[in-house]
């Protein structure tokens, strides 16, 4: 399984070598993998567990206990809908039903041209202004159904993809 | 040692300080209903909450198997919200557990089941949904199905501890969690050894040995020449099936049941264990006079030799090319043996009983057919063999002692016996390689500095009539990991290596009898940290008893050699006992 090319591999044993003296480095590891690629595959994780002496097992099941990291791509727009409760009772769920509907893709998935990728998250933190999205970092308060095909449109727009 | 004063149920005692509540309870003679806890914390992760109980200046019930003793604690057992705690947590792991205890193979031996009984644990008290069940049985030697996982981590534990490995790990979180290897992929496309050691400390049937009985049944069927063997380990735990104490020797018994099952002749794998020293210290001798790769490394063990290839492919012509000791029998039974009786070899179907599960891989690799004919047909643990014995309702303590079948194959010397405990091998090795070197016998017999019984690295330096060779042992992959860093570094001292896959060697292979406490109530308290040592005493006191202690002294190997192979390593000794390696990809393309 050596898919991964040599200036990629290169950077994953220095992103490793960055927190060679932490006690417990993994999750810093990942996360900063997860922020260069987008993803961490499992020859990627070979290459971790190799440099931590963490078995791949081990290191697999952290990737996916959390929804922060991921086994696949992503896409360049990551939607993020916020379900935790306050959210969630203040109809997130519809929201992220909307979004769901219009780009045809379920949540954890990106869509065929590869620019979003729907996630649904636990609970981010921004309650008082929920139904709360982030995409790509920044937050969308009060989230209503009726803006979502607004909020497609303009990233749509932004990378002249018709709408 | 500190002490500290406690009272369990009101009763005052003095504990050793630094244990958790469940180690004191069991010292003060209290047994805790537990479940994930295991082998003085092995296991220890608190994760099934079984084993519940009240205690002073604790906020609500702890789990015992976690919790330490600290001085004036008052503990109760049988408080009534722990009993009831102790129900529901049980009832909750049942209410997501996949209850066909009927058909299932761990029934007898399951843990799940008996704190269910002992906690009174009521039916369908959470009825519910179920999570995603996953099934691999694409192994040859384990099968994994999670719907009878309770996610208690044992697995998990064992095989990092005794490997350095972790193959399997927790995946997804909440009510998706299951226990796997990485990617769920099945043992064969990971990097996975198939030891069977996480079979044996498994609570439930989630892991479990790929069971080759119905293969048994069906070559029977079709009218084959059943040939059974039994490798020297086997003997020393079978017992253990029919409730003797660990430890027993039960030979004559065994080879009785056997008989009784309808194998057509029953061999002990301890002629091909001779038959493996005279290649194998021939071998040692060849790549020491002649400059050959040092140091060897002995290749019985299949869990050793997936672990090599997988990790240490640089190292494989390290590996003697002799196939393991049951290999070489099955290939002289399916040549010299067949050809002796008039027999076809494709009508023969050989069946080893092993106290390992890697067996049941090593036998279908392509290296060990001869002319596309495996050497060995199917692979049964000592417990599988336990199972056929009780189903066909053999009384195995009424059994009278028989001996091997005595025809071409049926003596062994003690060197055969003692390949079933870490260091076996090497004293019989040593035991021949002695005698090629000097042309006398080691006055002594026995090479008691290579003995043990545990993982860890063992070394000596034997002098054998001035020569020294430098010799190490090592069982469990973690051990081996050292010794053979330091191959690869260029930095060995040792001519002559012995590695076995599980810690111990055979005698804790990952096919034999569980020891699980709870179900050995007549055994000591401590028989986790001594069976390995008592098995292993079952094997060397057979080697005792034996006239012939050396492999060249067997007169039926001098015969098969006269008569069949010519000499040691010989052309034909090559084709049918030699084998190959290669190096494999531990998480292949799937």
């Amino acid at each position: 399984m050596a898919k991964i090319n040599e200036a990629a591999k290169q950077q994953i044993l220095e992103i490793c070598n960055r927190y060679k003296d932490e006690p417990t480095p993994l999750i810093m590891i990942l996360s900063d993998i997860q922020n260069e690629y987008g993803y961490i595959p499992l020859e990627v994780q070979e290459i971790v567990s190799k440099e931590t002496g963490i078995s791949v097992a081990e290191i697999y099941g952290v990737v996916t206990f959390y929804s922060f990291f991921s086994l696949t791509p992503k896409g360049k727009y990551v939607i993020g809908c916020c379900l935790g409760t306050a959210c969630y009772v203040k109809g997130g769920q519809q929201v992220i039903d909307k979004f769901s509907e219009i780009l045809g893709i379920a949540p954890g998935e990106t869509t065929s041209d590869g620019l979003f990728t729907l996630d649904a998250l636990r609970c981010i933190g921004a309650c008082g202004i929920a139904p709360a999205i982030t995409i790509n970092g920044t937050v969308y308060p009060k989230m209503s159904v009726g803006q979502v095909p607004q909020v497609v449109a303009e990233y749509k727009a932004k990378e002249g993809v018709p709408a | 040692m500190s002490t500290v004063n406690i009272k369990i149920e009101g009763i005052p005692y003095q504990v050793e300080s630094g244990l958790t509540i469940l180690e004191a309870a069991k010292k003060c003679g209290y047994e805790i209903p537990s479940l994930c806890a295991f082998n003085h914390g092995e296991c220890n992760q608190g994760s099934c909450r079984v084993c519940l109980v009240e205690a002073t200046g604790a906020r609500g019930l702890v789990a015992s198997c976690v919790y330490p003793v600290n001085e004036g604690m008052e503990i109760r057992i049988s408080a009534p919200k722990a009993i009831e705690a102790r129900r529901r947590s049980v009832e909750l792991l049942l209410s997501n557990h996949n209850k066909n205890c009927q058909q299932c193979d761990k029934n007898g031996s399951c843990e799940l089941l008996y704190v269910a009984q002992l906690t009174g644990a009521r039916e369908e008290a959470f009825a519910g949904a179920h999570s995603e069940v996953h099934i691999d049985r694409l192994a040859p030697a384990i099968v994994r199905d999670t719907s009878k996982c309770i996610l208690c981590g044992r697995c998990i534990e064992r095989c990092k501890n005794a490997h350095g490995l972790g193959i399997l790990g927790f995946e997804n979180r909440g009510f998706k969690t299951f226990v796997s290897p990485a990617e769920n992929r099945n043992f064969n496309d990971s990097p996975c050894i198939q030891c069977g050691q996480c079979v044996n400390v498994c609570p439930t049937g989630a892991l479990m040995e790929h069971s080759e009985i119905d293969k048994v049944d069906a070559a029977f069927k079709a009218g084959k020449h059943v040939i059974v063997q039994a490798a020297p380990a086997v003997r020393a735990s079978l017992g253990e099936e029919f409730g003797y104490p660990i430890g027993t020797p039960v030979t004559g018994k065994m080879i009785a049941a056997l008989r009784r099952l309808g194998f057509e002749k029953v061999y002990d794998v301890n002629f091909g264990a001779d038959l493996t020293i005279m290649e194998e210290g021939t071998e040692l001798l060849h790549r020491l006079t002649e400059g050959g790769v040092l140091p060897m490394i002995t290749s019985c063990s299949p869990g050793w030799v997936n672990y090599a290839e997988y990790n240490y492919g640089d190292l494989l012509p390290h590996l003697s090319s002799c196939k393991s000791p049951h290999e070489m029998q099955g290939a002289i039974i399916k040549s010299y043996w067949a050809q002796e009786k008039g027999i076809a070899p494709e009508d023969i179907f050989v069946v080893s009983v092993m106290p390992c599960t890697a067996k049941k891989f090593e036998k279908q690799r392509e290296q060990l057919k001869v002319n596309g004919i495996p050497d060995v047909d199917a692979v049964i643990t000592t417990r599988e063999l336990g199972r056929m014995i009780k189903r066909s309702g053999i009384l195995f303590d009424r059994l009278p002692d028989e001996e091997w079948d005595q025809d071409i194959m049926g003596d062994y010397s003690g060197a055969g016996v003692i390949f079933g405990v870490t260091g076996g091998v090497m004293e019989a090795a040593l035991r021949t390689v002695y005698f090629k070197l000097t042309g006398k016998e080691y006055g002594k017999v026995e090479f008691t500095e290579v003995r043990g019984h545990d993982a860890g690295i063992r070394e000596a330096a034997i002098d054998i009539d001035g020569t020294v060779v430098n010799v190490a042992i090592a069982s469990g992959m973690k051990s081996a990991k050292i010794l053979l860093d330091e191959i690869r570094e260029g930095k060995s001292k040792y001519q002559f290596i012995e590695i076995m896959g599980c810690p111990g060697g055979c005698i804790n292979g990952g096919g034999q009898s569980y020891v699980r406490p709870v179900f050995l109530p007549k055994e000591s308290d401590d028989i986790l940290d001594t069976y390995k040592e008592k098995r292993a005493k079952a094997l060397y006191s057979e080697d005792e008893r034996q006239v012939i202690r050396q492999s060249h002294n067997n007169p039926q190997i001098v015969e098969l050699y006269e008569k069949y192979l010519g000499e040691p390593n010989s052309h034909k000794a090559h084709e049918l006992l030699h084998t190959t390696y290669a190096a494999r990809e531990g998480f292949n393309e799937i």
